[in-house]
């Protein structure tokens, strides 16, 4: 018995084991402390909805070998652009909604093909660049939403001023079309947001068959064996900037959802650390640098995603303060560094 | 006592296996100092093993150590690191040069044994915080260059040095340790100009002279015959025999190093069949595959022939397909039937009709997380669009696992492959079975050249002459050329209707499987033929 | 054999420009926006001076990992953290002057000592990959600083000062003045030489270390750390403990980050507790870059070379920003624009040097085989 539980344990990772035990952890206590938990774990699922297609976005680049994509924030920029050039639009609606993610993929097939031709002239040291280009992106686009000739005043700063607005809100255009769509109301507690989460079967519905098409299948060999798949034949950089412009579309797609269901586009230095999150929870469910599944994404959303709920309103209960911010860091930090110390050690 | 005292190394009755294949047998050496030994032998006669020993090669422990005595100056020794044969007196110049690029030569010669000065800080740290006597490490340095004679700038930067001097600087560092009384060389001058082989030899001679005992590893025959004292063939893990320079000469060397009686019997029955066509042409090819560089092959192949390509580790011949196959870089021509081909691009080569099961059956011929029927569809579903479903008017080229199942399954059955179902991971199979699923991996193509490279490497005996049989039966059914290039000169003479030998990068000629195993052995040697094919009238009924 | 042109050697000015690519664009964007933002050759010259003195000493700490082939390295955050911590209790025991930075120097070196140890160790699990993890590893560091300062002190750790706690009474304040030590070392030795005030004891300190990395650099040790910096395995084989040497380098630049840091706050005079340290890292390594620095190569002039350009950027960038856009937060935000954007470059640029390089080298052998093989035309083989 002791074998098969050190053996889990070394399977499965020791950090995820103890997160995971502190999220049942929290889960009992909630009731205890006066937490509904039917109010958390819808909590839990409506926040599964809206940060689950980001997760998924990381899917493809590591699949192909490009590693984690540090880089987030290029899909992420996409989709913002996508939304605001929406509500310039004055779109609203699901078509709102569609637009957004309409002119969202226009740019992420372009910002994607350059970020992927960069990452091929870079292999093996994917991440660290992708970190660094990820940064100045945002901060570039800092600049740009100040210059940009956006003119809806829902957008731009009051009184005659220039460029958007740090937040600027989507009610009255496309908030919530996904989240109210079929949405099952059960008493005053539960609202299930069925349109979000129908809206990430059919995301993941789609990656799961461009895994089983011919170029899919490539991606899987190259990210398992780039040597093996050049000697049958396959393009592998062609077939990597295909993962990331993929990996770009998707993440720009996740962030118009999350959008749709804050409420808010986030524009300026709110993406900067956007990456982090997300990478964090597809390595809590059970991913690696090397290898990352479907499986993982749901599970990896779904734990990371309760704890986030959970911590502040338990933990502030019990010791009457919020360092639900703090632990977030450390959790999610903290799992980034144990997957990257997971493979290479250094010989003594 | 005397006798101890005459011999500064002794093996007696040494053994070594690895997981159960002896790859030594009860070896007995003796070696007086001063004296130098050439190691001679075919591929796994167990040379490299035997210095590995000597050195303290980890390896060798983590593999259950050896049996028998090393007496060395005098002790019985057992050496489990590296450090602890240089700290007794070995020095090793490998290969593959133990050089920081970087770092002057002056650094390297001197390297973790560096003069320094002394200060106070080092009562409380350790001799860690010297700094390091920069004069008297150039006065050390220069010391050791005189030692070998050669125009070696101390000051120069190993990274931009000419490899001649790379190996120089090697032989420098472990000249300049003091106390080193035997120093064993692996190839020492393989990467050499014939000027810079001249040079390291005179110094090997020079240091003999001085008292150190060498023992090196070659198979050029000029430099063995020129340089030794003491000629050991290795074949087979054992000492076939012990020769001196003035009392032998290079085919005795060779019918030692391979030597193997002429089965007549075989040659009997075996028709020399006769071809037609060239399929392929090779001219001076250029491989930049490291460790098997090839210097301008060129050879021509008969279609439906069974063409084998031989010699000595590391003088080129796993270069030749994977250059011709896109894997390394390669320069030069080649001509498939009749048409020059695009080199450096896999996928050309394969949409050709050429195909390779790779020496480096994991790294190169499997992706063992996956199951095997996934491993023998896929190159073809890349190349042929094999096992696809089109969909969308072919925009879509959907995965159709149905049909790679069922060819999966043939295959299974048709080449005896040993495995629960087609769905199990290839990581589980055997060695022999991984060797088979490449093999079908590449059947599935149907090519009309397959290389096939060390196709019983690691492979148990009984599984060995399946491999070969259906490589046979494949030639003879189809029709496909086959090219196998193998370490093993046996299963050659066995399979092949010809057989050329690489030396150095270049094909050193080319024999029928008939003829005398002697003739083989002096083209790994490195003679020349003077033509491209040598016929000889011994082993003809 | 047609000789292609394998051996594509460029031209010296050519090579020099891409090595010194970042120091050279920099200098352009600063020559241009210096003019343009109308800022004073005075006023220019006195925050430099205050910049140079207060920012030198910390960047200097990279040089040692780079020399270990670790790359830029965040350990420098985690040196700073420690360092804070030093000052908070120092400021909370109300010790002033000189004996205060001392103090907060003695007291911060355990702790980075430990933190250097656990943070070589991390990075020893991560070969390869040492700037992504050592990048994440202090953002994970943050995360527990942020757990001891702002719950566990004032609670489990006892602090007397209520001034500089929370009015909740236990957690540090979000910024503490450091009124006790301020300026004290830069005023210890002070000139003034034509309006400009030069922090002489500072600058003394800042050469003391650039002399004790030179030394050091020619020490047994410092000879080993450039080994493993250039290949781990040949320096392995050769006897040199490579997990060790590693560990060692990064010990000894985070409790280097931990004076410096230091040192840059008693300049300041404030302390942002949860703020001051986040930046730290990539300003510190974005002005090695701009100094030519790169993550195998980074000596004592990079520095210098880097803070001057680099923080002649940040001192002119709001106001050109202003005259350009006519916005000053244009400013703000192409600083941090740039100082991503130039760590972004550099690492991509490196990367892909190295790759061509290693492609180049290879080419280069095999020709020079071939020219060799050509005119001797024997093998070493035995002739009949």
């Amino acid at each position: 018995m002791k074998e098969k539980i050190k053996n889990i344990i070394e399977n499965v990772g020791l950090p995820r084991v103890i997160i995971f035990f502190f999220l049942v952890l929290l889960f009992i206590l909630a009731p205890v402390v006066g937490i509904r938990l039917d109010t958390s774990i819808n909590d839990v699922i409506i926040r599964f909805g809206m940060n689950g297609i980001l997760v998924l976005s990381l899917v493809p680049m590591v699949k192909s070998g490009c590693g984690l994509n540090f880089g987030l924030q290029l899909g992420i920029i996409a989709g913002l652009l996508g939304a605001v050039t929406s509500i310039e639009l004055e779109v609203t609606g699901f078509a709102g909604f569609f637009t957004a993610i309409g002119i969202a993929i226009l740019v992420a097939v372009v910002l994607g093909f350059l970020y992927g031709t960069l990452l091929n002239k870079i292999k093996g040291d994917e991440m660290v660049v992708a970190t660094y280009v990820g940064f100045s992106s945002v901060s570039f686009m800092c600049i740009m939403w100040l210059i940009l000739p956006f003119k809806s005043p829902n957008m731009i700063w009051p009184y005659g001023g220039t460029g958007l607005r740090t937040t600027i809100s989507n009610q009255g255009y496309w908030f919530h079309v996904l989240t109210d769509f079929l949405q099952i109301k059960i008493g005053n507690h539960i609202a299930f947001p069925t349109g979000t989460i129908l809206f990430f079967a059919l995301l993941v519905f789609l990656v799961w068959i461009f895994f089983r098409t011919k170029t899919g299948t490539a991606i899987v060999a190259i990210g398992s064996n780039p040597e093996y798949a050049k000697s049958c034949g396959v393009n592998v950089d062609k077939m990597r900037i295909i993962s990331v412009i993929l990996s770009t579309i998707i993440a720009a797609i996740g962030i118009i959802v999350y959008q749709e269901s804050f409420g808010f586009v986030q524009l300026y230095m709110a993406p900067l650390y956007m990456a982090f999150p997300a990478i964090a929870a597809l390595l809590l469910g059970g991913a690696s640098v090397g290898k990352a599944s479907i499986k993982n994404v749901i599970i990896g959303a779904f734990l990371f995603q309760g704890i986030l709920t959970m911590t502040p309103s338990v933990i502030n209960n019990i010791i009457k303060s919020d360092m639900s911010e703090s632990i977030r860091i450390v959790v999610s930090n903290g799992m980034i560094v144990y997957a990257l110390t997971r493979t290479m050690r250094v010989r003594s | 006592m005397e006798s101890k005292e005459k011999y500064l190394l002794k093996m007696e009755h040494v053994n070594k296996d690895f997981y159960g294949n002896k790859v030594l047998k009860n070896i007995n050496i003796s070696i007086r100092p001063g004296e130098i030994i050439g190691l001679v032998g075919e591929n796994g006669a167990g040379k490299s093993t035997l210095m590995n020993i000597l050195f303290g090669d980890p390896i060798i422990h983590e593999t259950g150590g050896f049996e028998g005595k090393i007496i060395f100056d005098g002790k019985e020794v057992n050496f489990s690191s590296p450090l602890d044969a240089i700290d007794a007196g070995i020095g090793m110049v490998h290969q593959e040069f133990v050089l920081i690029p970087g770092f002057t030569a002056t650094e390297n010669i001197l390297l973790t044994k560096e003069p320094t000065r002394y200060n106070l800080l080092s009562e409380v740290f350790g001799d860690k915080l010297n700094v390091l006597d920069r004069k008297e490490m150039k006065k050390q340095a220069i010391k050791a260059i005189e030692m070998l004679e050669v125009e070696l700038d101390p000051e120069m930067i190993v990274k931009e040095m000419p490899v001649g001097y790379k190996q120089f600087t090697e032989i420098a560092r472990e000249v300049n340790k003091k106390s080193t009384k035997l120093l064993m060389l692996d190839e020492p001058t393989a990467v050499l100009t014939e000027s810079e082989a001249d040079i390291v030899m005179k110094v090997i001679k020079k240091l003999a002279a001085k008292g150190v005992s060498i023992i090196f590893i070659s198979h050029r025959l000029q430099e063995i015959l020129d340089s030794c004292d003491k000629i050991v063939v290795l074949r087979d893990g054992s000492i076939q025999k012990e020769l001196i320079p003035s009392e032998t000469n290079p085919r005795e060397i060779a019918e030692n190093m391979v030597g193997r009686e002429l089965v007549k019997d075989i040659w009997k029955s075996k028709e020399i069949r006769k071809f037609e066509e060239t399929i392929l042409e090779v001219n001076k090819l250029w491989v930049d595959m490291p460790g098997e560089q090839v210097n301008g092959a060129s050879f021509k192949v008969n279609k439906g022939e069974i063409f084998g390509i031989g010699g000595l580790t590391g003088q080129g011949k796993l270069g030749i397909a994977n250059g011709i196959m896109g894997l390394y870089t390669a320069e030069g021509e080649v001509k498939f039937k009749g048409k020059f081909i695009h080199l450096n691009n896999p996928k050309y080569v394969l949409e050709q009709g050429m195909a390779f099961v790779s020496e480096d059956r994991h790294g190169l011929g499997l992706l063992l997380d996956q199951p095997i029927f996934w491993n023998i569809a896929f190159t073809a579903m890349q190349i042929k669009d094999n096992f696809t479903k089109s969909l969308l008017g072919g925009i879509i080229k959907w995965r159709d696992d149905k049909v790679m199942i069922e060819v999966a399954r043939e295959y299974i059955e048709a080449l005896k492959i040993k495995c629960v179902n087609e769905k199990q991971f290839s990581r589980e199979l055997s060695g022999g079975n991984q060797q088979k699923l490449c093999m079908a991996k590449v059947f599935v193509l149907r090519p009309e050249i397959m290389f096939v490279s060390e196709p019983t490497r690691g492979i148990d005996v009984g599984a060995k002459s399946l491999v070969l049989d259906t490589l046979r039966r494949y030639n003879s059914k189809y029709g496909t050329t086959i090219i196998i290039t193998s370490s093993e000169l046996e299963e050659l003479r066995l399979t092949c209707d010809r057989i050329a030998i690489v030396d150095e990068g270049r094909i050193a000629g080319i024999l029928p499987p008939t003829a005398n195993p002697v003739e083989f052995g002096l083209l790994m040697l490195g003679k020349k033929s003077e033509a491209e094919e040598v016929f000889t009238d011994e082993g003809k009924d | 054999m047609k000789n292609q042109n394998l051996t594509k050697t460029l031209n010296p000015g050519v090579q020099f420009l891409i090595n010194y690519a970042v120091p050279i664009i920099f200098t352009i964007l600063v020559a241009i926006a210096i003019p343009l933002s109308g800022l004073s050759g005075e006023y220019l010259a006195r925050e430099l001076m205050t910049r140079l003195a207060r920012n030198s000493f910390i960047i200097l700490a990279l040089l040692i990992p780079v020399m270990a082939g670790m790359g830029m390295n965040f350990s420098i955050v985690l040196g700073a953290m420690a360092g804070e911590i030093g000052l908070i209790f120092v400021t909370d025991w109300q010790i002033v002057g000189m004996p205060g930075i001392l103090l907060a120097m003695l007291i911060s070196t355990p702790l980075a000592i430990l933190l250097g140890y656990f943070g070589g160790m991390v990075l020893n699990r991560a070969k390869g990959r040492e700037m992504v993890t050592g990048f994440m590893l202090a953002f994970f560091m943050n995360g527990i600083y942020q757990l001891v300062v702002l719950y566990g002190m004032g609670n489990i750790i006892p602090i007397s000062n209520s001034n500089i706690l929370l009015p909740r009474e236990y957690g540090i304040r979000n910024a503490i003045d450091l009124i006790g030590i301020r300026q004290v070392l830069d005023k210890l030795i002070s000139l003034k030489v034509s309006g400009l005030v030069i922090p002489v004891a500072t600058l003394l300190v800042i050469t003391m270390l650039c002399v004790f990395i030179i030394w050091f650099k020619k020490t047994k040790l410092g000879q080993e750390i450039r080994s493993v910096g250039q290949d781990n395995d040949v320096a392995r084989i050769s006897g040199i403990n490579v997990g060790k040497t590693r560990i060692l380098s990064i010990i000894i630049s985070t409790v280097l980050a931990c004076y410096g840091q230091i040192i840059f706050l008693q300049n300041i005079g404030t302390m942002n507790t949860y703020n001051s340290h986040e930046q730290v890292g990539v300003f510190a390594i974005a002005a090695l870059l701009v100094g030519g620095a790169s993550v195998s190569k980074a000596t004592i002039p990079n520095v210098f070379v880097g803070v001057i350009l680099f923080h002649t950027m940040f001192i002119v960038s709001p106001r050109a920003g202003k005259v350009l856009i006519g916005q000053a937060q244009l400013g703000e935000y192409f600083r941090v624009f740039v100082s991503y954007g130039v760590i972004a470059f550099s690492l991509a640029l490196y990367a892909w040097r190295k790759r061509v390089e290693k492609e180049n080298e290879r080419r280069k052998a095999m020709t020079l085989k071939r020219v060799l093989l050509q005119s001797n035309n024997t093998t070493g083989g035995y002739k009949l």
